[in-house]
């Protein structure tokens, strides 16, 4: 690790420090414009986040940052402290894509069209940012905690609504108590090896010199606790309590924002924690493997058991997403190249799909005023392309051709069973079929019912129309389309498994 | 007299720790829930000083700064939310607020 500053530590920065710019505009612009002229905040919002997209792909494409080649020693930039590689490239886009469409979507609803709501999500993406290329056990703690707690306020943003302050003192809770055991956790693990940077430590843990028995123990705590915190990230069960409540009464907007990109940086701190070997040699014959497969087959089973009772659409999400996270970790746990491209190209997609789906309940709830299942019926003559939307998103969730979603399972499944994992694969095969009920009986309610109000249709801005059009274009071009994206998932793999040898 | 080891320190966060969580868990005033909480960061804050000052580095003791501030900004965020929603229920009992069934 250098300890000079260069130009390319500033450039591999660059998309954070931009965002934190972008986060200045949007307060300043928010106290010059006319209170009427309020909408425009979340267009410079996107227009900002869009610019800082093509940014980082431009530094890469052009610019060769990150470099692929770079050996560990010169991925590691400031001081040790965040890692520029390829995964934080993947992830980065994910968070950045996740910020315009949110953006985007929530600029129609008038209660969010305030600078402190946008200057949020932002640091809410820089915080993820950090989390995806921390190397260190303060980096990961720090970006953690800027993402939780920007989060925390979003949920509970609605201060006039009842749920709203609810949602986000249950996320509070919850988080603050899963943060607090996973530093608990990152103390133990600082305490058997004197060492802060997770790459470090891994080539201690997985270096010759056996430790001893008793700091093993100790490791395998520090392992649970660690869990803890990454389980709460991303709601897998048992961590998942906090998930329908918040999902439910945050602003819709931010529930959507909250589903794909705070779940993608929990999985980013499984790369760079378990992955990277920081808790011991990651492979099947560890005691906390067999603990991770665990809550993988209980979180795929159980959010997708309890979606099907679900009459409230977001709870349905919710319960949903936790599924969903399941599928993931099913990629993650196998430990090898092709199962963590897998899962990094099916966070990319969900980001797209799940995104599109909020999006549609955004504009529906925008005029029944709630978000009961019951809202949708009729969706079909109301809106044909919004329920065309929504059936797209659906069928991705529920991993039917020609979506993203068949592509990204197929990816996962295929790593299990090439990796052995025959069981796992199956529970995750037979999962989709079960979740497919739930999927199909919403597009029941928008393709088969009928309503009285059918013949209103559901007003959709330009802007909801950019950001919903953009997010269906890529599910279905991932669907059809998909080589170079998976291939570029699965570089950033193969480039990461490559130096922890 | 004995000496005062790093024994005693990591069982004193682990007590302090363990107190805590328990706390969280089962006390259902909200205010007494983030001291408790606090109370979780501050025994790895311990546990992080003790280690630092065993082995003779500096990184755990740097880490604790970070952490410190963090946990304020995090109770500020907290008492925020405390104040909203005892605006509108008058209470801060956590089993108080289910409007939503969790």
């Amino acid at each position: 690790m250098n300890s000079v500053i260069t130009s390319s530590w500033v450039l591999a920065l660059a998309p954070e420090i931009s965002l934190l710019v972008l986060l200045i505009i949007v307060l300043i612009y928010d106290r010059l414009i006319k209170p009427e002229e309020r909408r425009q905040i979340g267009l410079v919002s996107a227009w900002g986040a869009t610019v800082i997209l093509l940014l980082t792909l431009g530094l890469w494409l052009f610019g060769n940052e990150p470099n692929v080649q770079a050996s560990l020693r010169d991925s590691l930039i400031w001081g040790g402290m965040l890692r520029h590689d390829l995964i934080t490239l993947v992830f980065r886009v994910m968070f950045l894509v996740a910020l315009i469409v949110t953006s985007l979507i929530s600029m129609d609803v008038e209660k969010l069209q305030r600078g402190e709501y946008f200057a949020l999500l932002i640091t809410a993406t820089v915080g993820f940012s950090l989390m995806a290329s921390a190397s260190d056990l303060i980096m990961l703690y720090i970006g953690l905690e800027t993402a939780s707690i920007s989060s925390y306020v979003l949920a509970g943003f609605l201060t006039k609504d009842m749920r709203s302050p609810e949602a986000g003192m249950k996320y509070f809770v919850y988080g603050a108590f899963a943060t607090g055991v996973m530093l608990y956790g990152l103390s133990l693990l600082y305490g058997i090896t004197t060492q802060t940077n997770l790459y470090v430590i891994g080539s201690i843990l997985t270096g010759a010199q056996a430790i001893p028995v008793e700091a093993n123990a100790v490791l395998l705590l520090s392992a649970a606790m660690i869990v803890v915190g990454f389980g709460f990230k991303i709601a897998a069960v048992p961590f998942h309590f906090w998930t329908p409540d918040v999902y439910e009464g945050s602003p819709t907007p931010f529930t959507a924002f909250v589903s794909t990109a705070s779940k993608a940086a929990g999985f980013a701190v499984f790369i760079r924690v378990f992955t990277a070997g920081a808790l011991g040699t990651p492979n099947p014959s560890r005691e906390w493997w067999a603990m991770l497969v665990a809550m993988c087959i209980v979180t795929m089973t159980l959010g997708n058991l309890a979606a099907i009772y679900q009459k409230n659409i977001k709870r349905l999400l919710a319960y949903s997403s936790i599924a969903q996270a399941g599928y993931a970790m099913i990629g993650l746990v196998t430990f090898t190249p092709d199962g963590s491209g897998a899962a990094m190209f099916y966070l990319l997609m969900y980001v797209f799909t799940n995104i599109a789906a909020f999006g549609v309940i955004i504009l529906v709830s925008n005029i029944t005023g709630s978000e009961d299942l019951d809202d949708f019926r009729g969706l079909s003559r109301r809106s044909p392309y919004l329920a065309m939307i929504m059936l797209v998103a659906l069928l991705s969730l529920g991993g039917i051709p020609p979506t993203a979603g068949f592509l990204g399972k197929f990816y996962l499944f295929r790593a299990a069973v090439n990796a052995g994992l025959w069981g796992l694969a199956l529970i995750g095969i037979l999962n989709a079929f079960v979740a497919l009920y739930y999927y199909l009986s919403i597009v029941k309610y928008m393709y088969l019912y009928r309503s009285e109000e059918e013949h209103i249709s559901i007003p959709v801005s330009r802007a909801a129309q950019v950001g919903l059009a953009f997010s269906t274009f890529f599910v279905l071009l991932l669907g059809v389309y998909s080589g170079p994206a998976f291939e570029w998932t699965l570089n950033a793999a193969n480039a990461f498994y490559a130096l922890i040898g | 007299m004995p000496e005062v080891t790093i024994d005693w320190y990591v069982a004193l966060s682990v007590i302090l720790f363990s107190i805590g969580a328990l706390g969280v868990l089962l006390r259902r005033n909200a205010i007494i829930l983030f001291m408790s909480i606090e109370m979780m960061l501050n025994a790895a804050n311990l546990a992080f000083v003790a280690f630092a000052r065993h082995l003779g580095d500096l990184d755990g003791q740097v880490l604790v700064f970070f952490v410190i501030t963090v946990a304020a900004a995090e109770v500020a965020v907290g008492l925020v939310l405390i104040v909203t929603i005892f605006r509108t229920k008058k209470s801060i009992n956590i089993d108080e607020i289910h409007l939503m069934k969790g």
